[in-house]
């Protein structure tokens, strides 16, 4: 617990199959219905049964970036959990398990072990599923919350298996909660209450959701872990909102028949994870050489190859930088957390529609499947919407269109099939203005040239149109941190925890990626007493993009790439250390095994 | 908002258009000779026949000789990826379902690299009309192996004869689901015309294989091989309700080859049928875009 605001870290571990997930969302209902700021991340494995699962909540009066650096109360739902966590446990902290099959081992001074006879309290319940109730009891009382409150959850969560089921259940908890009161100390600051109930959601649900704010229509994908999350919330709200949900063969076919559809004038959008956007590849140029607005996401996972589907990773930058051949202008933006991703698409959609190009956003599974709260009034569902030089009526006089017309901009006004007037042929061919192919037999230089410079000139504007990076925090600081995409939150706290240790740090956060703000970058960045580089993968790949577009060298860095997000307190270790000398390439180790 | 259906008729009966109206802004460059010919002009005369307009119609096709189809025919078109016409295809369809899709490519495109997408096609359902120029060679490369390449056949890819049992296209579609399953001869014009009639007022995937000579590279499937072969499935007694007769007749390979319609079965609903999105509102293509107040409203409780 940290003194000047409430933080607090739950944490739960155990199998896949014991049913984390249903304490899991009871605790943080009942947190930001109370108006608190959660952070949830979950560790887990590529498997349905068994493995290791550890979910950890952090829930703080104050907006919460990060799951933290330690666990205040740990459940253990198995001997697993008990024998992985206790080592980390510090005085102060509880762990709550079921005395009947776990036994503890060592703990430190301080750590009240919270065993609870779960057989007994349960009249012999044999449900397995009857200690991850019994811990939400001991919660309340540990929490200091009224035992009300998880009544009524318990109560709408069991009701559709009937009033046998809740009333076992409620039993359970209460017993639970009851033996608590009378053996083990609660928590001497009782959790608080916020200004204003919260919403909660997942980094996929955003992009999800941020997709239909911005119009998407049609939406393709092949389930991948870590971006399934999407397909999932857009299957479920498809008849709602009338979005055409596909799921496809393969991901060639998913990129390729978004296309199709976004060649329509529809909003179209996929996702996946690395290894789907490898087969996406072709694609990307496809969109690139017709013309074709369209928004693709990575949720980037450990790769290479299929890699640790269930760990993350920043990754596949240059995957991103590369994808198809040729050379042709795309959008590529990393955003930070759950609700600038939320805000990213349909930011995003505008640009692609006003440049007729692919965009991509990078995500990763930190973002992805992390879980948080959002105040409600920061969620704009009915975002500004710019579609472009977009044709929709029959034409009304004979002009002959040419739809790649080399205009001034390089900007071509874009009709779409079906419309009286327009008729013409979209290429992956090279072509000239009016769609006719000018490779194979009928190559032309002149022309050749001519139309990638039109391509090319597409975005010299779009600077307009994309936030520049800005330093946060204090002007002037011994050292400046430089993160993109999901480091935000870890780097954000690092510079509160070092201020502590009085050092001054700041922080830039890089959002777009390509177009790369080169002038303000090197502008910020050789005004800095010293730079550190932070990413989450082994060689560097922002840090070599950046030097390859701004020529600065920078040769202190943080990286971590064991499939584990950071820690802030890694984060932190690694900027005091270079800082003292001892190392130009620090990588934490995660001493948690997950 | 664009299609004004009553303003559309009444030009359909004034402007009568000829199958000159269906040529693209470029004369094709196949081969002389080239079976691809008889493919494009048929599909014109349907066109025509089917009182379509360029503007209503969107080719889609991949890459290959046959895959330059496109640019020969006036129409909107998508000249997309080496196989992936049919995802191309199936994406503008679902999104502007007024169209009338049709899709042209060749055998490696559609049956070799492409063969994922032509499986899912097929059982998907949707309503496009798919023409393979099938010449048994992959054309555009000069002359390699493909997928419905005879086994033994010589190609620069396989100078000592191919080891490899050919695809049947036609079975293969009628195992994977599709409704309408033809093979046209583009020697019969007129006979490939009907086929390309039926199978776009087909609703529902249709497959129309064509043999389509490669007169440069294929030196086995020739005109000449073809003529003595070739027969009429209608002279036959043949049932295109019954999928087994339609493979077996499919199957019939050596001194008799059958073309015309193996198999077709009318009342399956199609995707778009069955998309519950398209129910009303039009083509999603030209819908409202964004949230109403009450979706954003129902969103914002499920994470509260
Ligand atoms: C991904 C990819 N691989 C290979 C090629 C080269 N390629 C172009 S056309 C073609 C084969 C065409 O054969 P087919 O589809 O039968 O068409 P045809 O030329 O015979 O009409 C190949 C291999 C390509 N364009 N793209
Ligand atoms: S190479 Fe063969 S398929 Fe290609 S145009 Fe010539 S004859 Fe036709
Ligand atoms: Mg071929």
């Amino acid at each position: 617990m940290n003194s000047d605001k409430y933080d607090f870290v739950i944490s739960i571990g155990g199998a896949a199959g014991q049913g984390i997930a249903a304490p899991g969302d009871v605790l943080a209902w009942i947190f930001v219905r109370r108006g608190l700021h959660l952070y949830t991340y979950n560790a887990y494995q590529s498997i349905i049964r068994g493995g290791h699962i550890f979910l950890t909540f952090r829930v703080s009066t104050e907006k919460v970036y990060n799951h933290g650096d330690k666990t205040d109360l740990l459940i253990c739902l198995n001997q697993d959990t008990m024998d992985r966590h206790l080592k980390h446990m510090e005085p102060g902290s509880w762990v709550i398990y079921n005395s009947d099959t776990i036994k503890p081992g060592e703990a430190q001074d301080g750590v009240e072990l919270c065993g609870i006879p779960v057989k007994e309290l349960s009249d012999n319940n044999r449900n397995k599923l009857v200690q991850n109730t019994g811990a939400l009891g001991v919660c309340m009382h540990i929490l200091g919350l009224d035992f009300g409150i998880l009544e009524d959850i318990l109560t709408k969560q069991f009701i559709r298996k009937g009033q046998t089921v809740v009333d076992e259940n409620i039993g359970v908890a209460r017993a639970a909660c009851d033996y608590a009161v009378a053996n083990f100390t609660p928590c001497s600051e009782a959790i608080p209450e916020g200004e204003k109930p919260q919403a909660w959601w997942s980094g996929n649900e955003a992009l999800a959701m941020g997709g239909a704010c911005a119009g998407v229509k049609f939406y393709a994908a092949y389930p991948m872990s870590p971006a399934t999350g999407v397909l999932h919330w857009m299957a479920k709200y498809a008849r709602d909102l009338g979005i055409m949900v596909r799921q496809v063969e393969d991901e060639i076919g998913v990129a390729t028949m978004a296309i199709g559809a976004a060649a329509t004038g529809t909003r179209a959008m996929c996702a996946t994870s690395g290894g789907g956007f490898a087969l996406m590849t072709e694609a990307v140029g496809s969109a690139g050489m017709m013309e074709i607005p369209v928004v693709m996401i990575n949720v980037q996972r450990a790769g290479p190859s299929t890699g640790v589907p269930t760990k993350t990773e920043q990754g596949d930058l240059w995957q991103m930088l590369g994808a198809s051949q040729g050379d042709f202008p795309r959008i590529i933006v990393a955003p930070k957390d759950a609700l600038d991703a939320f805000n990213t698409v349909p930011e995003l959609f505008n640009l692609v529609d006003r440049y007729q190009c692919p965009g991509i956003i990078i995500s990763d599974l930190l973002i992805s499947e992390g879980r948080s709260s959002v105040d409600p009034d920061d969620i704009n569902f009915h975002p500004n919407i710019d579609l472009g030089e977009l044709i929709t009526k029959h034409s009304t006089n004979g002009d002959e269109y040419l739809r790649y017309k080399n205009t001034e901009s390089g900007i071509s006004p874009r009709a779409v099939p079906g419309l009286k007037g327009y008729v013409h042929v979209m290429a992956t061919d090279e072509q000239d203005e009016d769609g006719v192919l000018i490779s194979d037999e009928f190559t032309n230089p002149v022309k050749r040239r001519m139309m990638v410079e039109k391509r090319g000139r597409k975005m010299q504007d779009i600077f307009e149109h994309v936030a520049a990076p800005e330093i946060e925090g204090p002007k002037e600081a011994d050292v400046t941190l430089v993160g993109w995409g999901s480091t935000y939150g870890v780097i954000h706290e690092a510079v509160e925890q070092l201020k502590t240790e009085g050092i001054t740090a700041n922080h830039l956060p890089i959002k777009w990626i390509v177009p790369f703000h080169v002038k303000e970058i090197m502008e910020i960045l050789s005004n800095c007493k010293k730079v550190i580089m932070v990413e989450n993968n082994y060689s560097g790949q922002f840090y070599r993009y950046m030097r390859s577009e701004t020529g600065l060298n920078v040769d202190t860095h943080i990286r971590k790439y064991d499939g584990e997000p950071f820690m802030p307190h890694q984060v932190t270790n690694g900027v005091k250390e270079i800082l003292d000398g001892e190392t130009e390439v620090f990588v934490p180790e995660h001493k948690i095994m997950v | 908002m664009v299609t004004d259906t009553a303003v559309q008729e009444a030009e359909r009966t004034v402007t009568k258009l000829k199958a000159k109206d269906f040529n693209g802004k470029v004369d094709p460059d196949w081969c002389p000779g080239c079976g691809d010919f008889g493919v494009l002009s048929s599909l014109q005369k349907a066109c025509v026949d089917l009182e379509l307009h360029p503007h209503e119609i969107l080719t889609v096709s991949g890459i290959g000789c046959s895959s330059n189809f496109p640019g020969f025919f006036n129409s909107y078109g998508m000249h997309t990826l080496h196989g992936r016409a049919l995802p191309f295809a199936t994406g503008a369809k679902l999104a502007n379902h007024e169209l009338t899709v049709i899709v042209t490519g060749g055998d490696g495109d559609g049956y070799g690299i492409g063969g994922n997408h032509f499986t899912h096609l097929a059982r998907r359902n949707v309503d496009l009309t798919y023409i393979v120029m099938n010449n048994q060679i992959y054309g555009l490369t000069v002359g390699q192996t493909s997928p419905t390449s005879e086994f033994g056949m010589k190609t620069k890819s396989t100078p000592f004869g191919s080891l490899e049992t050919p695809l049947n296209p036609i079975t293969a579609a009628i195992m994977n689901g599709a409704t309408f399953v033809a093979r046209g001869y583009s020697a019969d014009p007129k006979g490939l015309t009907d086929l390309l009639c039926q199978a776009i007022q087909h609703k529902g995937f249709s497959l129309v294989d064509v043999f389509s000579p490669c007169v440069t590279f294929n030196k086995d499937n020739t005109y000449d091989w073809f003529k003595p072969r070739v027969k009429k499935l209608e002279d036959e007694e043949h049932d295109f309700h019954d999928w087994k007769a339609a493979c077996e007749q499919a199957l019939v390979w050596g001194e008799k080859i059958y073309y015309g319609k193996f198999f077709q079965v009318e009342k399956k609903p199609t995707l778009n049928d069955l998309e519950p999105v398209l129910n009303e509102g039009g083509p999603i293509c030209f819908r409202e875009l964004g949230l109403a107040k009450e979706q954003a409203k129902k969103l914002l409780e499920d994470m509260m």
